[in-house]
């Protein structure tokens, strides 16, 4: 033991850590304020203006906020990005789980499923795009001719308003793994002794999937539900490249619309609250959960 | 049904009979094969995208619309490949040539980039004290849970006027940065894990913090660097909105942007375009086949994480 150590903090050494500690951060500092900060404060400013990129922003206080409210394709792209959401994400979470459970049987050849339930979602957004354009082809599909085994006629996927949002749906189901992963580890840390205790007081295997295996994941559950509302809410590049918006306007998401209103009519203002609009709707929602949270999700380091 | 199977085999510890035989006996067979049923058939659905991919690549332009569906090309075209090289070409190369460099280029950039700032703050957050420490870690958090969507329109007249457009700057130099909460609180996370003593010897031997950073942290913490690694480099690598706002001159594509001077002038030339495919997928799954692993252990860190 030296002497050196005994010092109660030693302010010299503590200071040098100080400065070592700001400036290890600087890069976040710098990153932060530059794309964030300004970013953030700018695009607080753009909603108080009308600027095409041509002419000098114009200061028009509300009207881009009000324009919200009267802009039908608001309504449109709103209720369909819920309807992507709120049917989408629980599906995919069913899903998840149930690829999970099937896992967290101990067959043999885990690994190769694993592998398989998870390539869907490592296949680039844009090549996957493509290729569901082509299983969904009215004529040639894959999946039409799948359901003319059953007599169901063929259906026009992508060019009928009322397929079009549940072909978008059915596709992200293909895209679970990540969701199944996160599923498979909360199963495999349920504690074994809950299981071999209930089954000692006699409780059927569902009895014990409802009270033992659902709460005890639900933490889980809440986490997959939770990042998986944010991002379903921000689909773009599947809509954008497959049917633009269409057919009449049936997948015309909030951010398509965003990037329309942004690069293709210029209205940097509109776009802007048209993001802010976005952004307050995903808090609400996450705030919400988090509120409901306390009623269905159970909590460990509660006295056990 | 597991444990039916084993006492079944217990009871008969000298017979020695084959395993399997005694398991069906229990009755594990019929659940057990029922679930391995189910999980191919379901193994099957997960990759019929992937095997409509291969099978279209190696198919004829009237190939694809026969029915019932040909799962083996007859006949097989190789062509679509080769062809890959010459329907697009820059100043004689072949422009698929141009979009993978890109795409490798602004992928590797933007993953060192992520990794050097990002282990430097995480670092600094984990276990350097200095006042504001705990606000700006507060800060780097919040960024994860703000959608990148509120920025685009501000971060690209941001871009614009500092000449950036059409380049490959705005893909590559906010990694520096560390502008993803994510990376630097995954990071943090695992540094927390990591015993302090080593570092502490250091630290009372004199090494400055860069120095152990360095020699001791970095090279113990090899599982989270590679997850991060293999996040940061997968998301750069399909990315597309970015490129879409950003570059306007088709040499400077990436892959994902690229894609779509395949489909073909006038009419979908989908051989063509699952050949492209194909070639921009492979990449992704050998690197998942390679770090599988460390995939599903960091997803399950970051998942657990999230509670």
């Amino acid at each position: 033991m030296t002497g050196r150590q005994s010092k109660p903090g030693g302010s010299a050494v503590a200071r040098r850590q100080a400065w070592e500690g700001r400036i290890f951060a600087l890069p976040f500092i710098l990153g932060f304020l530059a794309f964030w900060l300004y970013p953030m404060s700018y695009s607080v400013y753009l909603v108080f203006q009308d600027w095409d990129l041509l002419s000098p922003p114009s200061f028009v206080g509300l009207d881009n906020i009000a324009e919200l409210f009267r802009d039908e394709s608001i309504g449109i792209s709103l209720g369909n990005t819920s309807y992507y959401t709120f049917i989408g994400v629980p599906l995919q979470l069913v899903l998840a789980l149930a690829l999970a459970l099937l896992l967290n049987i101990k067959v043999r050849g885990l690994a190769i499923y694993r592998t398989l339930f998870y390539l869907p979602a490592m296949t680039p957004i844009v090549a996957s795009a493509i290729v569901w354009l082509q299983i969904l082809h009215p004529e040639f599909g894959i999946l039409n001719s799948f359901l003319r085994n059953f007599g169901i006629e063929p259906v026009n996927w992508l060019f009928d308003p009322r397929a079009a949002k549940p072909a978008f749906i059915l596709m992200t189901l293909w895209g679970v793994g990540p969701q199944m992963v996160i599923f498979l580890a909360g199963l495999q840390g349920v504690p074994q002794s809950l299981y071999e205790a209930a089954e000692i007081d006699g409780a059927s295997r569902p009895q014990r999937f409802l009270f033992i295996t659902i709460p005890m994941i639900s933490s889980i559950t809440f986490f997959n539900l939770v990042v998986g509302v944010i991002a379903s809410f921000q689909v773009f590049t599947t809509a954008f490249i497959m049917t633009r918006g269409g057919p009449q306007n049936a997948t015309l998401f909030l951010v398509l619309y965003l990037y329309r209103n942004g690069f293709q009519y210029f209205k940097m203002g509109y776009a802007s609250a048209i993001a802010w609009m976005l952004f307050v709707i995903i808090v609400a929602f996450t705030v919400i959960q988090f509120r409901l949270a306390s009623r269905w999700v159970y909590e460990e380091g509660a006295p056990a | 049904m597991t444990a039916h199977a084993d006492t079944a085999t217990a009871k008969h510890p000298k017979s020695n009979p084959p395993r399997r035989a005694i398991s069906r006996l229990g009755g594990g067979f019929s659940v057990r094969s029922l679930i391995h049923v189910c999980l191919l058939a379901l193994g099957f659905v997960f990759s019929i995208p992937l095997l409509w991919v291969i099978t279209t690549s190696f198919k004829g332009q009237g190939g694809i619309f026969t029915y019932p569906i040909e799962w083996i090309p007859d006949p097989v075209v190789w062509s679509n490949y080769p062809r890959l090289l010459n329907v697009l070409t820059f100043s004689g190369w072949p422009g698929i040539v141009f979009f993978f460099r890109n795409t490798f280029f602004i992928s590797i950039l933007a993953t060192v980039g992520t990794l050097v700032s990002s282990i430097l703050v995480a670092y600094s957050f984990a276990r350097l004290q200095w006042p504001e420490r705990n606000f700006l870690f507060s800060l780097s958090l919040a960024t994860m849970m703000l959608p990148s969507v509120v920025i685009l329109i501000p971060t690209f007249l941001l871009f614009r006027d500092l000449k950036w457009l059409n380049t490959f700057m705005p893909m590559i130099v906010p990694f520096w940065f560390a502008v993803q909460g994510f990376y630097i609180f995954l990071l943090r996370q695992f540094f927390l894990g990591l015993p302090a003593e080593l570092e502490e010897a250091a630290r009372i031997d004199g090494a400055n913090s860069l120095r152990i950073l360095w020699v001791i942290v970095v090279p113990l913490s090899r599982p989270a660097i590679v997850t991060v690694s293999i996040f940061s480099f997968l998301q750069h690598y399909n990315e597309f909105l970015s490129p879409l706002l950003y570059l306007n001159a088709v040499e400077k594509f990436p892959m994902a942007l690229g894609m779509r001077m395949f489909q073909g002038t006038y009419t979908n030339d989908w051989p063509l375009m699952m050949a492209a495919t194909a070639t921009f997928i492979l990449p992704t799954i050998c690197l998942f086949l390679m770090a599988q692993r460390h995939f599903i252990q960091g997803i399950q860190l970051t998942g657990l994480a999230g509670r």
